[in-house]
């Protein structure tokens, strides 16, 4: 009994292979969702089975991890993944957005800029944009493989209609490549730009659900909207109380029970690599902010 | 009625016949329905009424017979040879189906406009302003107040939803509408008055319809012709009035006899 008690990350390589073929058939069709025979992981749904899955199948000796959890690198969620990988696969795991070329994500997308040799893996809790409004999957399917897509704009205009504007501030559907409406995750819709035309490959993995899907590089991502409702990115009007940011994502806390509050950026390693590089030098006006 | 020049039929039925098993959904029935013209298929419960419908407007296959559409192009097509891309096309811009129970037809969970207005987004209108005025204007003309826009139909009454299922239909400017019992479950004032508002919009619009309908008085209403069926078979068919006024067959004399003196 020499064996190795886990396999290199986790998984057997059966199924590795039997996910890859699903992860090749995504990049293949953008934006569609390829079903795959989920395995159970030690974790609970709704932690990121389908992404650790995803990453496990993806993960060679030499690649360095990193995963962020509402963009942060020290939440339970993130901490627990990647000592999971670190443990089963040995890989070197950061924080550094540059150096990981793994990028395992909850709900947003790193702010500095990824590169070709990155790929970004989702988790994803809902994978079918059309759920809300069409419960049937046989439907939903036949939807999609007739693109017929205007159930997607009621959703939107019931935001307008009672809310005035797009109230739908996250899971913001887009549409890519031209043909399918996906759903990006909950990702806050200030991410949904950077999808587009992104040089990194970008997998998104529900494992509840047992579909994966994906965005190749530099492919077309369009966030739907009305002409006279254009899609518009949402921020805090503030800056970064930390680092000074005035174009990150900003996450709003609260300091206590009077109703002080701070904002601060959500992605960390993006705060905390400008807090290292010296003193608040104003960034420059962002474009897509509004109140 | 019948559109003057239009002498090529708007939907065809040739020798329809579906089997359920043993028992027979309807057997060899046969018509053509002209631009214009409101036919009304009339029968009691059983009969093979609904059968005949959901054959007519594709949403099952029938067992043998096939059905004819003429599209807006003008080229008369086999329903049963068309892809299924272009069958749902044709059934959410040139047909509209009109459900006995209101809640099948619309989406209950979202507004009265976005109700009316997700056909024209699915025929690609991306302009909010523009989908908003077009519902607003239908539920004045289904006499829906517009304050009851952004309600949804669960806060509707039973002749409100029935008025909005119309308006859901008729936004995209059909040439055909299926009726299945569209006054059935309403009271007798509310049917008065959708029988009215069907009337004044098949008349403006020039709507072909088939109206499937267990009661003779909106058949007299509504309908130019009329289909008596019985076990699965149309027994009689001809001009409304004459059908109604002067029935041939004993089955007939039957139906008409049993109304109710007013």
């Amino acid at each position: 009994m020499n064996a190795p008690a886990y396999n290199f990350a986790y998984l057997d390589e059966q199924t590795k292979r039997m996910i890859r073929r699903a992860i090749m058939k995504a990049i293949a069709i953008p934006g569609y969702q390829v079903p795959f025979a989920s395995r159970e992981m030690p974790m609970p749904y709704g932690w990121g089975t389908g992404g650790v899955q995803v990453t496990a199948a993806i993960l060679g000796p030499n690649d360095i991890l990193k995963v962020i959890d509402q963009g942060s690198d020290d939440t339970t969620n993130a901490v627990s993944i990647r000592k999971f990988f670190a443990k089963t696969a040995g890989v070197r795991t950061t924080t550094d957005t540059h150096e990981a070329t793994v990028i395992q994500t909850r709900h947003r997308i790193p702010e500095a800029s990824l590169g070709e040799h990155q790929v970004l893996v989702y988790q994803v809790p809902i994978p079918e944009p059309l759920r809300f409004l069409e419960p049937r999957e046989t439907e939903t399917r036949r939807m999609h493989a007739l693109a017929e897509y205007g159930l997607m704009h009621v959703k939107l205009y019931e935001d307008i209609a009672r809310h005035g504007h797009i109230a739908t501030t996250y899971a913001y559907p887009v549409k890519v490549d031209g043909r399918y409406v996906m759903d990006p995750s909950p990702t806050p819709k200030f991410d949904n730009p950077k999808m587009n035309d992104c040089a990194a490959l970008q997998l998104f993995g529900a494992g509840r659900e047992k579909r994966i899907y994906a965005i190749p590089p530099y492919t077309k991502v369009v966030s739907l909207d009305f002409d006279d409702h254009p899609f518009e990115r949402y921020r805090h009007d503030a800056s970064c109380e930390l680092c000074g940011a005035a174009d990150s994502f900003l996450d709003e806390v609260i300091m206590d029970d009077s109703g002080s509050r701070m904002f601060v950026c959500s992605d960390t390693d993006y705060c905390e690599t400008r807090r290292a590089a010296g003193p608040a030098l104003d960034s420059q006006q962002s474009e897509g902010a509004h109140g | 009625m019948i559109g003057a020049g239009d002498e090529q039929p708007l939907l065809v039925a040739e020798r329809l016949s579906k089997r359920y098993g043993r028992q027979i959904g309807c057997r060899d029935v046969s018509f053509s329905l002209y631009e214009g013209e409101v036919m009304a298929i009339v029968g009691e419960s059983g009969s093979g009424k609904t059968t005949l419908l959901q054959l007519l407007s594709s949403q099952m296959e029938p067992g043998a017979g096939r059905v004819l559409y003429r599209m807006r192009d003008g080229v008369t097509r086999d329903m049963a040879k068309l892809s299924e891309a272009e069958r749902r096309f044709l059934f959410r811009t040139d047909w509209g189906y009109v459900h006995q129970d209101a809640a099948q037809g619309l989406r209950m969970g979202v507004s009265a406009g976005a109700n009316v207005g997700e056909r024209l987004m699915a025929v690609g209108w991306r302009h909010y302003g523009r989908i908003r005025h077009s519902a607003t204007t239908w539920l004045d003309r289904v006499e829906i107040d517009r304050d009851r826009i952004d309600d949804t139909p669960r806060t509707y009454s039973g002749g409100m939803r029935q008025r909005l299922q119309i308006a859901r239909n008729l936004v995209t400017q059909p040439r055909l509408v299926f009726m299945d019992e569209p006054t059935g479950g309403l009271d007798v004032s509310v049917q008065a008055r959708l029988l009215d508002l069907l009337r004044g919009l098949v008349a403006d619009l020039g709507l072909s319809a088939v109206v499937v309908t267990h009661d003779l008085a909106v058949a007299r209403l509504l309908s130019h012709r009329i289909v008596v069926m019985k076990g699965g078979d149309v027994i009689e068919s001809g001009l409304t009035d004459q059908v109604l006024d002067d029935p041939r067959e004993a089955y007939t004399q039957l139906l008409v006899s049993s109304i109710l003196p007013p």
